[in-house]
């Protein structure tokens, strides 16, 4: 089995410069204003996860090709056909050729402020203590796994020092892949720029990441 | 070739339109999906839920020292009690600039951003160079946007790797003293609340 992200940009060389625009510039196109209304109102159904999604974006194999809306656009037409919740001769039909699956909660005019204003908390009780304690040694887990990750590349194999503890969250890598929540502790995990990039960094730089439990290591 | 150039980027146009008119079409066909949602979920985020939202949280805990050090401990709770709260906000950090640090904010990996207070994230927030950089090059980023900090200025970068949200406090200009709430969120910029800026001077200042 192999798995591909593309979206893991940290640190990356050769990019340019970061092209500023003002904050009232949204869409850029009509289109990118329903593509968001789509990805969010199948979000809200329940046929898939906040991390099925963003695995199936990341694996995009033009990912760094397409413009952001473009990659959300993709991914929710491959998560809707994977999953069989739509034919991919109906998408190039553009219309419903085969009967609609139930199962679905359709997200309804109404109910959309109270489900914005609620969101999808992903924190839940602990059920056992931290491993470890703020100002503690840590080394992040070296190798690449073969599913979704939130630990950066750049991250990998790299010591660090817990900086914070952010209670137990719902572990986005067992969710992705539909092995449920296993939630873990998560901690804001803070690096030197020197431990990162090397003796080339700026001294004063600080980098962190939020890290679950699974992802490190005790030093010693 | 600039009418070329044109011609092609029509025609992309055209087709993501109907590529996007085409799915909804299906899912309205199929009953996944409520048409009016979709105008109240692209409403919310194009009139409602926008960086002013942050601007009043900032511009707060300028004026109010009891609300900042409510803010500083549970970010969550006090922004929640200015209605703001939810989706893609819903585990909040705020972290404030000082005098001998500054604070950025990036998601290497996708997007992630703090929607309740900021809306939707800005295209150079999503863009390559952005996540490859703010990491690794922090101060070039903020020479982008034409930010230069002291060299004794430590620059602490967030990557948003998980669902925690970070929101930068900035540092409340000079000048800004006498000056009501309402007055100071009107120098609390989008950027200055994501750490790639600073906040308006106020006139006079």
């Amino acid at each position: 089995m192999d798995y591909q992200s593309h979206s893991d940009l940290g640190g990356e060389r050769g990019q340019g410069r970061v092209i500023h625009e003002s904050e009232g510039a949204l869409f850029h196109a009509p289109w990118e204003r329903q593509a968001l209304g789509l990805t969010l109102a199948m979000g809200a159904t329940g046929a898939w996860n906040l991390d099925m999604s963003r695995s199936a974006r990341e694996t995009l194999p033009d990912y760094r090709s397409l413009s952001y809306y473009d990659i959300w656009m993709t991914a929710l037409e491959s998560l809707l056909i994977e999953r069989g919740w739509v034919g991919r001769d109906e998408i190039v039909a553009g219309r419903m050729l085969h009967p609609a699956r139930s199962g679905l909660t359709v997200l309804r005019a109404a109910d959309v402020p109270a489900l914005l204003a609620k969101g999808s908390p992903t924190q839940r009780p602990p059920t056992a203590p931290a491993r470890f304690a703020v100002g503690e040694e840590v080394r992040l887990r070296a190798n690449a796994v073969i599913h979704h990750t939130r630990l950066p590349g750049y991250a990998r194999g790299k010591i660090g020092r817990i900086d914070q503890l952010r209670g137990v969250h719902v572990f986005a890598d067992a969710r992705a892949q539909g092995l449920g929540e296993q939630p873990n502790w998560l901690y804001t995990v803070v690096f030197t720029g020197r431990e990162l990039w090397g003796d080339d960094a700026d001294q004063g730089q600080r980098v962190s990441i939020d890290a679950w439990e699974p992802y490190l290591e005790p030093l010693s | 070739m600039s009418h070329g150039h044109l011609t092609h980027e029509r025609s992309e146009l055209a087709e993501m339109d109907l590529r996007v008119r085409a799915l909804q079409t299906v899912l309205e066909e199929k009953g996944y999906i409520d048409p009016a949602a979709l105008d109240v979920l692209i409403d919310s985020y194009e009139t409602k839920i926008g960086p002013r939202n942050g601007a009043r949280v900032v511009a707060k805990s300028w004026a109010d020292p009891d609300f900042r050090r409510w803010l500083l401990e549970d970010a969550t709770a006090a922004i929640a009690s200015l209605g703001y709260a939810g989706r893609q906000g819903e585990h909040m950090v705020a972290v404030e600039n000082t005098e001998s640090r500054h604070n950025l904010v990036v998601c290497t990996l996708c997007s992630c951003y703090p929607w309740p207070v900021l809306g939707l994230p800005p295209t150079w927030y999503k863009s390559a160079p952005y996540r490859a950089r703010a990491v690794k090059d922090p101060r070039g980023v903020l020479a982008d946007f034409g930010v230069t900090l002291p060299d004794s200025t430590e620059i602490r970068v967030w990557d948003s790797t998980a669902e925690v949200r970070y929101l930068v406090i900035p540092r409340r200009p000079s000048g800004s003293e006498n000056l009501l709430e309402e007055q100071l969120a009107v120098l609390v910029t989008r950027d200055s609340m994501v750490g790639t800026g600073l906040p308006i001077a106020p006139d006079g200042a």
